[in-house]
């Protein structure tokens, strides 16, 4: 934390709620890249609560154009500055985990097997917060959602979270990252690799919703803490395809800690928790966390 | 304030006319006795309303009141003010 | 230095002269062989630019909206179903005032399918803010594309140059190419003054909140409005440099008119053979052209057909549960103008049907009935239907 850079390129008086988690990866992304960027981003909660007209928190040129283009837009800004010469600019894309597992993953599909030299980073706060709270294709098993409700015939979300890092991983990208807010030294060291490398590269950090995952604003950080050290959430990088875990939780804690300590997942029963546990554990055996 | 073409905006960092800080209903305060400088108030503030320092320094223009830096404090050197005390 | 061919390559060959920059564009009949044209300029270092191979049109038009943003000469190219897949990001390139150049292959809509020529596909997105060219043949659509480049980047307005699919696209005829030198010394550097760039940090795409949407969207209308003044100097220009002008819309024997003919593409030059017919049997007829369909040049569109008795308007297209478009903005232009003509909508050629000239004549005698009668009827027909198959449907 000694070497994070004290320059903040992403200023206060944004829109977004007391304690949001996605506004401060927005932050600690801004960090590790620094100025020299272009950043494409999706239409969601970081474009809307940082552009409303005539304001903007962006200290560093940016463009908004749709929701589902993200990808499609930094492309065209990675080639134009390829074609200027610019050498030195990094054109980012930058969408929430609906402009990108759902809406937007034919633009990010494109990108990344055209080999676009960009840096695409998918924040991810496990749903369409932004328009209310919906589901999207990252949204857990279980998890409440306005569109997954909990009724007497259905009961949260029924479908598992799309892996979308190992989408990026099949499309041969060459650095694929998984990170968390509440490792911000982890995350930074992520990025700056990751627009280190000729692209296309994909950061994809888990950011918790004050509103969306029914949490106090202040435990942001400590529910973002759970998800990795109960496994729930594993923090990698994949360099050409071989995977390397970055952290390993000592002394594992059971997933229902996690589950527990948010709003969305109050409905679940014992038995829900223990088949999320059995996912969680073979999730774990799969990247040799314990 | 003249409209620019498309809505651009070429005042960067300009939401910082937007006083957040109105919005707070708890206010972080920091004893500074207590106090170590280790910067993790200043590393999870989300907007930022934080200048690292020892103690800290509050921009309370800015500061939504979330008490993410009250919680993640590891010497509990900050208290939400009409929340926390005794 | 004249050479033959279709309007694909004439198309490509002013990308190519214009020296684009970033080219970003899926292929799509009859569009298809532009995208192969520019390809090979690329692949063979006849063109120094980054050819975007993106996964669709809405990813195509979203690229070259990144790569305008970004301050390079930036050009794209579809039809039909591709423009109404990029319809979306045709608004937004107006709206964020980028200049984008776009030629469009004319060509019908799905459903049903078809690959063939009709101009409902430019006709629908005449609201998205974008400039809309017709070109009657290749040389026209080689000269408007590269006026196109230099209207668009003065104004910061995004233009189409539509030109009919396979009509023109596949058909050869021959084209007056520009030298390279003559081009540069046409069109300026490309300059956009609101680049993204590190230096000079900007947000675009902010969200338009109400206190604000409604200026920026009467700018934009006043801006495409008055972009008739631009689009008539550079062509002014253009003809001064190459010694081919078209202005906003060509009058042929329309003065003395009684009946007078309105089209847009190449249905102009079967009309003008109809009107050179018709005038050596004595008959008072004659064609409008209009070229600039956005703006919509309304007062040279009332004085060109106002002293008529009737006008047949001529188009390959329809709105759906009204009439087409071209029509619609014509009588609209002429409410509340005194010296009206009788006016009858014909619409001819879709998917790809012949338009023949039987089915003109037919258009031309009825509008000569309708100026006699003082009578229209039917407002809206259709030119070369198969009436036997559409009543055993109905009925």
């Amino acid at each position: 934390m000694k070497n994070m850079s004290e320059i903040e390129l992403f200023a206060p008086g944004h829109r977004a709620c007391a304690g949001c988690g996605c506004s401060l990866s927005i932050r600690h992304a801004l960090k590790a890249l620094g100025k020299d960027v272009i950043v494409s981003e999706a239409t969601g909660c970081m474009e809307v609560t940082s552009s409303p007209y005539p304001e903007t928190a962006w200290r560093v040129p940016w463009i908004h154009v749709a929701f589902e283009n993200a990808a499609a837009v930094a492309s065209g800004v990675s080639r134009a500055l390829k074609a200027l010469g610019k050498t030195n600019v990094k054109s980012v894309a930058l969408a929430g985990d609906g402009g990108t597992a759902d809406i937007g993953m034919q633009a990010l599909s494109g990108a990344m097997e055209r080999g676009e030299d960009m840096l695409y980073i998918c924040y991810d706060n496990e749903a369409y917060m932004n328009t209310g709270i919906q589901r999207s294709g990252a949204t857990p098993f279980g998890a409440w959602t306005t569109t997954t409700p909990v009724g007497k015939v259905k009961r949260g979300e029924d479908r598992p979270k799309k892996d979308v890092p190992a989408i990026m991983i099949a499309h041969g990208s060459p650095y694929v990252a998984t990170a968390s807010i509440a490792y911000p030294v982890d995350f930074e060291k992520k990025i700056k690799k990751a627009a280190s490398i000729k692209g296309p590269t994909y950061v994809h950090v888990q950011a918790p919703c004050v509103p969306g995952w029914r949490i106090e604003g202040n435990k942001t950080i400590e529910v973002a803490r759970l998800a990795v050290l109960t496994g729930a959430w594993v923090l990698y990088e994949a360099e050409g395809g071989k995977i390397n875990v970055t952290f390993k939780p000592a002394n594992r804690r059971p997933v229902a800690e996690y589950l527990k300590s948010q709003g969305r997942y109050r409905h679940l029963s014992e038995q829900d928790i223990a088949a999320i546990q059995k996912v969680v554990d073979e999730q774990c055996k799969k990247f040799g966390i314990d | 304030m003249k409209l620019k073409h498309g809505a651009v905006i070429t005042e960067p960092g300009n939401s910082e006319n937007y006083e957040t800080g109105g919005w707070r209903t708890f206010k972080p305060v920091v004893d500074a006795s207590k106090c170590t400088g280790c910067g993790i108030c200043w590393m999870f503030c989300p907007e930022p309303a934080i200048k690292k320092g020892k103690p800290p320094v509050y921009n309370y223009k800015y500061c939504k009141g979330c008490g993410i830096c009250a919680n993640e404090c590891p010497v509990k050197a900050i208290t939400m003010k009409g929340r926390d005390e005794k | 230095m004249k050479q033959v061919m279709d309007g694909n390559e004439a198309a490509a060959l002013a990308a190519k002269l214009a020296r684009v920059k970033v080219i970003s564009a899926y292929p799509i009949t009859p569009q298809t062989t532009v995208v192969e044209k520019l390809a090979d300029y690329v692949s063979n270092g006849d063109l120094d630019a980054e050819f975007i191979k993106v996964e669709s049109e809405h990813s195509a038009m979203s690229a070259c909206i990144g790569a305008a943003a970004t301050g390079v000469r930036t050009f794209t190219a579809t039809s039909s179903q591709g423009l109404m897949l990029m319809s979306e990001m045709l608004y937004a390139a107006a709206g964020l005032r980028l200049p984008i150049v776009m030629t469009n292959a004319n060509r019908s809509l799905s459903a049903p399918l078809s690959i063939w020529c009709d101009q409902q596909d430019s006709m629908a997105v005449r609201d998205s803010g974008w400039i809309q060219f017709y070109c009657e043949n290749n040389q026209e659509i080689l000269d408007t594309t590269l006026q196109a480049f230099k209207i668009s980047q003065e104004l910061l307005l995004p233009v189409m140059v539509c030109y009919d699919g396979y009509i023109l696209s596949h058909t050869v005829e021959p084209v007056d190419c520009p030298e390279q030198t003559e081009v540069d010394a046409f069109l300026p550097k490309h300059n956009y003054p609101y680049s993204l760039d590190p230096e000079k940090p900007v947000s675009m795409g902010a969200v338009g909140v109400p206190e604000y949407y409604m200026e920026f969207r009467y700018l934009l209308q006043k801006a495409v409005r008055n972009s008739k003044s631009k689009i008539i100097e550079v062509d002014r220009e253009f003809k001064k440099r190459f010694g081919r002008g078209y202005g906003i819309m060509e009058k042929y024997h329309s003065d003395d008119a009684e009946v007078i003919m309105l089209t847009m593409g190449s249905l102009s030059s079967s009309a003008k053979d109809l009107v050179d017919l018709l005038r050596k049997r004595g008959e008072k007829v004659g064609l409008v052209k209009l070229k600039s369909f956005r703006p919509f040049p309304n007062e040279e569109i009332v004085s060109a057909l106002s002293h008529a008795k009737a006008v047949a308007v001529l188009e390959k297209d329809i709105s759906l549960g009204h009439a087409g478009g071209l029509y619609l903005d014509t009588a609209a232009s002429f409410v509340n103008i005194e010296h009206t003509p009788l006016m009858i909508n014909f619409i001819c050629g879709l998917g790809g049907r012949d338009v023949t000239s039987s089915q003109l004549e037919q258009a031309v005698r009825e509008a000569k009935n309708a100026a006699e009668t003082g009578k229209v009827g039917e407002r809206v027909r259709w030119l070369g239907l198969q009436e036997k198959l559409v009543e055993e449907a109905s009925g």
